[in-house]
């Protein structure tokens, strides 16, 4: 069992801080790193992977720094964001390579097991350069884990997955994790983070914002303030209407309309119909304004 | 041969710039021969074609488009992290690399300059040739191996070095010519095969430190520089 630790860490580069002093440790498990794209997931994970130093503080693999150290590797299986495999290697040749890297004393067979267990041993005797996208994904998932690694890193990997691939990887993930494997995979989408990952880590503008149970930030999420713009047939008369109602906290009202605060996404959704219709008001304009990621990431960092 | 030398290798031979190898050594080779199917004077063709073409460009331009692509491309694509993420000595992956690099320079450049020799001259200048081109890819392809890990325009700055510094200073500035790998070439063919069509204007122990000094310093620094390899994150 593997224990990677972040003591303090930032990474800077120029006058741009891409991550702001995070510390965190990870055990056994899957772990999601959850942030908006370009929140420095990918940079923690490069510093993890001993692909980047740390500005300031350490990283740590089992106690012993990652950065100049590709002993690590032993123990350690990346798979990066960027989609590079050598494309003119069948996906056997790739994954037995790994295997001959590691010097494993057994090749041959470590290739076989770790892409039967991504499912690619039917297509593995073609050319990688032939592959879909979410094929060569999982060929470099093999490759990653022909050595059974202890802790295993991987940059957005549903990216270019199927459904019905990106449920398999997901499981693939889970038993690994239940096995007392560290497992560490970054992602912007929430629900995929759900599906894998009881633990979380989410890094918002470089810094970590929420560290836990995925459900508990997930309550946070969807109990923050939601905003909608609206427009009316009568938005004055609307705005005095809908300030009555439990669910709104807070009404503006311009030329361009309505803009309503509301406590509760689904009660507000549903009475705002009821009073409209109450008042004999039309409605012609309703839009969650904030429902972006990057606004549910703010609202964390500011909870 | 270890992986890393072999998926070099194939990397290197799968990818269209190989081609790039051919045209040079068949340029020289045919003029060389054309020179002589014409009877002309071998002092009349021999300096310009030998060392002109020979070691001025075809040997320079070989080591480059080799030394800078079996890192560079891999490099470039990322697909040296493959290797990188492997608990390999950096050594170890720097000096496969700079093994199939120097294997395949010194036989695309020495067999040209083989036989372009023996047309000039004789068997013996041909393979004095050859040796010194040997040599010269050794050190050419530990400096244009460093020169990928250095910066992203490594084939720029190699030009730079091939044209500037030995084509244009090491004609007019003599003290550049103790920095110039081509004048090391010279100065060994020189010394095996001496001939009145190759002038050698560095001595043969200075070429011989200097050479080690390139061969050695340029790998050393090289294998420093991939122990720090940094992927950027998406901030930067």
């Amino acid at each position: 069992m593997s224990t990677v630790d972040l003591q303090n860490v930032s990474r800077w580069y120029g006058n741009v801080v891409a991550v702001n002093d995070v510390s965190m440790t990870l055990g056994p498990g899957v772990t999601g790193l959850l942030g908006p794209n370009g929140a420095g997931k990918t940079t923690v994970l490069h510093m993890m992977a001993g692909f980047l130093s740390p500005s300031k503080g350490r990283v740590l693999l089992d106690g012993e720094p990652t950065w100049r150290n590709p002993a690590v590797y032993a123990k350690l299986g990346l798979v990066s964001e960027r989609e590079a495999v050598h494309t003119f290697l069948t996906a056997y040749e790739f994954v037995r390579a790994s295997a001959k890297m590691h010097k494993l004393p057994d090749p041959d067979a470590a290739a076989k097991r770790a892409l039967e267990l991504v499912e690619m041993t039917d297509a593995q005797d073609r050319r990688i350069g032939t592959y879909s996208k979410g094929m060569r994904q999982r060929t470099r998932v093999a490759a990653a884990l022909v050595h059974d690694p202890q802790m295993l890193l991987l940059d957005e990997p549903f990216n270019g997955m199927d459904p019905r691939q990106r449920m398999h990887m997901m499981d693939l993930l889970n038993k690994l994790g239940e096995r007392g494997h560290t497992i560490l995979f970054s992602s912007h989408i929430l629900e995929e983070v759900e599906q894998v990952s009881g633990a979380v880590q989410v890094i918002v503008a470089g810094r970590l914002a929420a560290s836990g149970d995925f459900r508990e930030i997930r309550r946070l999420m969807t109990n923050r303030p939601h905003v909608f713009a609206l427009q009316s047939s009568d938005d004055r008369r609307l705005a005095v209407a809908l300030i009555s109602e439990k669910s709104v906290s807070g009404v503006e009202i311009d030329n361009a309309g309505l803009t309503v605060r509301a406590s509760d996404y689904g009660s507000f959704t549903r009475a705002l119909p009821r009073i409209a219709l109450g008042e004999g008001i039309r409605l012609r304009k309703l839009l969650p304004s904030d429902e972006s990621l990057e606004s549910v990431f703010s609202y964390l960092l500011e909870a | 041969m270890s992986t890393v030398a072999y998926i070099t290798a194939r990397g290197l031979f799968g990818r269209r710039r190989a081609l790039l190898l051919l045209p040079l050594p068949l340029l020289l080779v045919g003029l060389a021969a054309l020179c002589v199917a014409y009877d002309v004077n071998p002092r009349n063709w021999g300096p310009t074609v030998l060392v002109g073409l020979g070691l001025a460009v075809v040997l320079p331009v070989i080591a480059l488009i080799v030394g800078t692509g079996v890192l560079g491309s891999e490099v470039d694509d990322g697909t040296i992290v493959h290797i990188l993420t492997k608990p390999l000595p950096r050594r170890d992956i720097i000096l496969a690399k700079l093994g199939v690099a120097v294997g395949v320079s010194a036989v695309t450049a020495a067999v040209p300059l083989f036989i372009a020799g023996w047309l000039a001259d004789s068997p013996k200048l041909g393979l004095a040739l050859a040796a010194g081109a040997a040599v010269g890819a050794v050190a050419y392809s530990a400096f244009f191996l460093l020169l990928s890990l250095l910066t992203r325009r490594p084939v720029l700055l190699g030009l730079v070095y091939i044209l500037v510094w030995e084509g244009l200073l090491g004609r007019f500035v003599s003290g550049t010519r103790v920095l110039s790998i081509e004048q090391y070439v010279i100065a060994i063919a020189d010394r095996i095969a001496p001939t009145d069509l190759l002038v050698g204007q560095v001595g043969l122990p200075v070429t011989i430190v200097m050479a080690a000094i390139v061969t050695v310093g340029c790998t050393l620094f090289a294998v420093d520089r991939l122990r720090s390899f940094s992927m950027a994150g998406e901030t930067s």
